[in-house]
């Protein structure tokens, strides 16, 4: 609309919402979801319908995706049954390794680390046979 | 009756007899034909010293010639051949994952391999353990596995050990080699492997593999972490699956146990290896190999760390909850009045007793072998996905069953009435019966037994007591009729292997 149509408080008005337009996009930015990819190996797969991997999209959300949120987020929602052998208290339970982008999860902040778009990450049940 | 009974019994001992006569037919014949060492004939059974392994000089004619393509690569050469002839490897397992790794190990010519397993060959390991042979099934392992790879390459010095590794012998043994294999089966032994090669310094190249899957690293070697590292605590014994009950594609360990024989030749020689600190995960059904990081040692380690905990090698069944073996363990969560054995079956099908066969061994086990007696199928895992929606199935399944038998009934109301259930029969014979109602909460007063049967006799009576509680739940939360009358569920003592042990001994076991 013509902006000369306003008084000049009118004009200040609409600018503060022009700025709280802006302010909500870039919120809305910030709480886009968040694509990565988990995956599944070593037998820990048959907890989720046998499949191995999964491209998903967490939820946007204010605070950024940590893994001790994506691992509540797994037993929701990727997990079919028995998820005590999937979680243990907050944790994933002994014998699963967990990788992020193909490297232990012990040197990234297990976690605490904080997830990027894109990563991809694996729990792998240790094998025992021979 | 009782007699015809007994001379079955006889006939089908005397059957054994023969089977066991034959066998050792065979391993006479095999035993005489062999040209193997005298110790390669007797398997040491107790940890024993052996000689040191005295450093070789020189590479005779013969060695120079059988090793030829290796020796004239610039990685390996002469420098390591002689290396390699001069180090000693211990494998632990001498099963699908031991078998291809001794074979290269040999070939190769390194200077000692010793083979370690308590366990005797079976015909259903030879898909994946490749040394042994047909006529070898009931022979001990490690020899077995010796006498192959005497035949492939005698220069090599093989010690065959015939025993199970425990916290007693193990320091003893791994002590007299210079590297040690982890072709091992189960977590237990895993462990005291781990903590023996910690205390023994020496380094433990691990692999293992099931279903598509196979792992491999090498632990405490150049300062990299231990088992124990990155696995403080061991997993629960019920997410822990071996060859036996997940199955296993037979070359899948064959590519890991030979990974484990070349990154031996590699430490031995002193190429080193690619695994310290990291870890191979083979994915057959992809067909990707993957390489990952590791963490590095943990310096809180109880083990290898900064100030360790464990200065002798502990008590590791205890430790770990589950027994030292891949052989199957025998369940017992079923009070005994809710299990029936396989000659108890059996009477019952040949008194024609109504009664719903519920097989819960997975799908593509159904098309292996099943009881003479129609079955519903519902999957163990079914049990533990849905339980309700299982208990549905299986609720439903007795109302089929029930109506087909009223309506058989009425068809031969003149003959010999098939009466009561095997429930009445056991509880309250000569019960009339009632027409089933067409209310879905009703179960019919004729209710069939459940008999619920799987291959060992473990699962079925997990799933006996989840159908028991479920119900018990549902009555209590008034979704079925309290009128209506218990369902008796059973299940069948060792499965579908007692029943060809003991009833049909044509029945595949696998
Ligand atoms: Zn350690």
């Amino acid at each position: 609309m013509d902006s000369n149509k306003f008084t000049s408080a009118g004009a200040a008005h609409q600018n503060t919402t022009r700025q709280s337009n802006v302010d909500l996009k870039l919120k809305l930015n910030k709480f886009k979801m968040l694509p990565v990819t988990v995956e599944f190996s070593g037998g820990a797969e048959l907890l989720c319908g046998n499949v191995k991997k999964h491209d998903v999209d967490l939820p946007g959300q204010q605070n950024k995706w940590q893994i001790r949120n994506l691992l509540v987020w797994i037993k929701d929602n990727l997990i079919q049954e028995r998820p005590e052998l999937f979680l243990l208290g907050d944790t994933v339970r002994p014998g699963i390794l967990v990788l992020i982008n193909d490297a232990d999860w012990e040197l990234m902040g297990e976690l605490d680390y904080e997830l990027q778009e894109k990563d991809r990450i694996v729990f792998i049940s240790t094998l025992h046979g021979g | 009756m009782e007699e015809s009974f007994s001379i079955e019994k006889l006939q089908e001992k005397l059957k054994e007899k023969i089977k066991e006569v034959e066998r050792l037919k065979h391993l006479l014949k095999d035993l005489k034909e062999s040209s193997c060492e005298p110790d390669l004939l007797r398997p040491k059974t107790e940890c024993c010293r052996l000689q040191n392994l005295g450093p070789v000089a020189n590479l005779t004619k013969g060695d120079i010639e059988r090793y030829s393509r290796q020796l004239i690569l610039p990685e390996f050469g002469v420098k390591g051949q002689v290396k390699l002839q001069s180090t000693s490897v211990l494998i632990v397992g001498a099963g699908g994952l031991g078998c291809p790794a001794a074979v290269y190990l040999a070939a190769a010519g390194i200077g000692r391999l010793g083979v370690v397993d308590y366990d005797e060959v079976e015909l259903s390991n030879l898909h994946r353990q490749i040394l042994h042979t047909s006529d070898r099934v009931g022979l001990s392992k490690s020899l077995s596995i010796v006498r192959s790879c005497y035949r492939l390459n005698s220069n090599v010095e093989y010690v065959p050990y015939h025993l199970q590794l425990s916290s007693e012998n193990a320091l003893g043994i791994i002590k007299q080699y210079d590297i040690v294999l982890d072709a091992t089966d189960n977590v237990a032994t895993r462990y005291l492997l781990n903590d023996a090669c910690v205390l023994a310094q020496k380094p433990l190249v691990s692999g293992s593999a099931l279903r598509f899957e196979g792992q491999l690293t090498v632990y405490n070697n150049n300062g990299g972490p231990c088992y124990r590292c990155l696995f403080p605590q061991p997993p629960p014994p019920e997410s822990v699956t071996n060859c036996s009950e997940g199955g296993v594609i037979g070359v899948v360990p064959g590519i890991i146990g030979s990974m484990q024989a070349l990154e031996a030749i590699k430490i031995a020689s002193g190429i080193g290896s690619s695994y310290n600190q990291r870890m191979l995960l083979f994915d057959a059904l992809d067909g990707t190999f993957r390489s990952v990081k590791l963490r590095p040692r943990s310096p809180a380690c109880i083990v290898c760390g900064n100030d360790p905990s464990i200065t002798q090698l502990v008590d590791y069944v205890q430790f770990c909850g589950s027994a030292a073996s891949d052989k199957d363990q025998e369940l017992s969560v079923l009070d005994q009045q809710f299990r029936i054995n396989v000659k108890e079956y059996q009477a019952m099908l040949s008194r024609r007793e109504p009664h719903l066969l519920l097989d819960v061994r997975p799908e593509v086990e159904m098309d292996i072998c099943q009881l003479p007696h129609s079955s519903l199928n519902i999957p163990f895992a079914t049990f533990n996905r849905d339980i309700s929606k299982a208990t549905r199935q299986v609720l439903q399944g007795i109302k089929d069953l029930a109506r087909e038998n009223q309506d058989s009934q009425h068809q031969q109301e003149n003959s010999k009435s098939i009466d009561g259930t095997f429930m009445q029969l056991s509880h309250e014979e000569g019960n009339h019966r009632k027409k089933p109602s067409e209310n879905d909460k009703f179960i019919p007063i004729d209710t069939p037994a459940v008999v619920c049967v799987c291959r060992r006799g473990n699962d079925s009576q997990v799933v006996v007591k989840k159908l028991q509680e479920e119900l018990k739940m549902q009555l209590s939360q008034g979704e079925l009729d309290r009128n209506q009358p218990d369902i008796k569920f059973v299940d069948i003592k060792g499965g579908l292997h007692a029943w060809a042990r003991h009833v049909d001994s044509q029945f595949p076991i696998y």
